[in-house]
C-alpha cells in the first residue's frame, strides 16, 4: 500500500516538473546561432545536402567515434558476458521446423533488405539515413535468416574481422584529416565533388560505408551470441 | 480554433510516454516488462528532444529542391537535436541490448524473470 502512494507521488512530481517547464520546451519560430551556422555555412563547408548528416560526421565526428566505441564495448561485453559459464554442450538443433512460407519469404526478402541497408547507409549525406540506420537495417536482415534457419550459426571471425577492419579504418580516416586537412575526422581530405550527387561531401560517403559496416557487424554480433545461448538453455 | 501546434503534441506525447516508462519501471514484477519500460522512457525523452529541436513551418534539414541554398538557414529546423537523439537512439539500443543479457543470464540461474525472487541483496 504504502509502495503504491510512493509510486503515485513519484509520478505526479514527475508529471508536474515536466509540464511545467513545457514553456521552455516550446518550438521557436526562428533558429538559434548554432544551428544558423550549420545551416549556412554546412553546404560550402562539408557539402552534405543532409545537415544531420554533416553534423554528426564533421562538426561533431569525435562524438560519433565515441558512440561506435560504446556499441563496440556493448557488444564485447554481452559476448563475454554470455560466454563465460555456458560450458555445456550445444545441443543439436533438431527440427524446431520453422513454417515453409517463413523459410521461402527470408530467402527471397533478406538479400532485398541487405542491399536497402547498403543504399540507406552510402546514401547517408543525401538523404535521411546513415551507417548507424543501415547498419540497423543489415543486422534486422540477420535476424530474418536466423528466425527462419534457428540452427544456423553465424561465423563469429567473419563478423569481428569486418568489424575491426571498419573500425580501424574509420580512425585511419580520422587521422588522415588531421595530416592532410585541418583537423580529426575533416572530410575535406577527398575532393569535394558536385553538390547532392552521390561523389560529393568529400569523406563522409567513404566514414558511413566503415560506420555502417561496422554498426552492421556488431549489431549482428549481439543477435547471435544472444541467440546461440538461448539455444544451449532450452 | 486555435490550431493545436505539431510540437505541442510531441511534446506531450513524449512526456505521456515518459511517464507511462517509469510507471513500469517502479510497478512490473517481471524483468522483461521493466526493461520495456526504460526502453518507452528512452522514446519519450528522444520524442521530447525532437519537438524542442522543431522550428514552426519549417521543413526537414536536408538541403533538396524544395530548400532554397542561399537562404537555408531560415527555411530548415534545427539539425542539432536530430544528431542528438540519433547518438541516443544508439546507446538506447546497447544499454538495452546489455539488460536482456544480464536477464537472459538471470534466467538461467534461477528459471525465473519475477523481481521478488532476486533477494539475494535484501537484508
Amino acid at each position: 500500500m504504502l509502495k503504491k502512494v510512493f509510486v503515485v507521488a513519484v509520478l505526479v512530481v514527475f508529471a508536474i516538473l515536466l509540464f511545467r517547464s513545457y514553456g521552455l520546451m516550446d518550438a521557436g519560430t526562428r533558429l538559434n546561432p548554432v544551428a544558423t551556422r550549420y545551416a549556412q555555412d554546412g553546404p560550402e563547408e562539408v557539402g552534405a545536402a543532409n545537415l544531420v548528416t554533416a553534423v554528426i560526421v564533421t562538426y561533431r565526428g569525435l562524438d560519433t567515434l565515441g558512440e561506435v566505441t560504446i556499441l563496440f564495448l556493448t557488444a564485447s561485453i554481452i559476448g563475454f558476458f554470455l560466454a563465460s559459464g555456458s560450458h555445456q554442450e550445444p545441443r543439436s538443433a533438431q527440427g524446431t521446423g520453422t513454417s515453409e512460407i517463413l523459410q521461402t519469404a527470408a530467402r527471397v526478402i533478406t538479400p532485398i533488405i541487405f542491399l536497402i541497408g547498403i543504399y540507406v547507409f552510402i546514401n547517408g549525406h543525401l538523404t535521411p539515413g546513415g551507417g548507424f540506420q543501415g547498419g540497423a537495417i543489415v543486422a534486422s536482415g540477420l535476424v530474418l535468416m536466423l528466425l527462419a534457419n534457428p540452427g544456423r550459426k553465424v561465423s563469429h571471425t567473419l563478423i569481428s574481422a569486418v568489424e575491426s577492419i571498419s573500425g580501424i579504418s574509420f580512425v585511419i580516416l580520422g587521422i588522415l584529416g588531421l595530416i592532410l586537412a585541418s583537423g580529426f575526422l575533416d572530410n575535406s581530405i577527398l575532393g569535394p565533388g558536385r553538390f547532392g550527387t552521390l561523389f560529393s561531401a568529400g569523406a563522409i560517403p567513404v566514414i558511413y560505408i566503415f560506420v555502417g559496416l561496422k554498426v552492421g557487424a556488431e549489431l549482428s554480433g549481439i543477435v547471435s551470441n544472444l541467440q546461440q545461448t538461448t539455444k544451449e538453455d532450452t | 480554433m486555435e490550431q493545436i501546434d505539431l510540437s505541442h503534441i510531441a511534446i506531450t506525447a513524449g512526456i505521456l510516454l515518459l511517464l507511462t516508462g517509469l510507471w513500469a519501471i517502479l510497478t512490473q514484477k517481471n524483468i522483461i516488462k521493466m526493461i520495456i519500460g526504460f526502453s518507452l522512457f528512452d522514446t519519450g525523452i528522444h520524442i521530447i528532444m525532437v519537438g524542442v529541436g522543431y522550428v514552426r513551418g519549417k521543413t526537414a534539414p536536408i538541403l533538396d529542391e524544395a530548400v532554397n541554398l542561399q537562404q537555408a538557414a531560415r527555411e530548415v529546423v534545427d539539425p542539432l537535436p536530430q544528431a542528438m537523439v540519433l547518438t541516443a537512439i544508439v546507446i538506447g539500443l546497447g544499454i538495452t541490448a546489455l539488460m536482456l543479457a544480464y536477464a537472459l543470464r538471470l534466467y538461467q540461474k534461477k528459471k525465473t524473470l519475477d523481481v521478488k525472487n532476486f533477494n539475494d541483496l535484501k537484508w
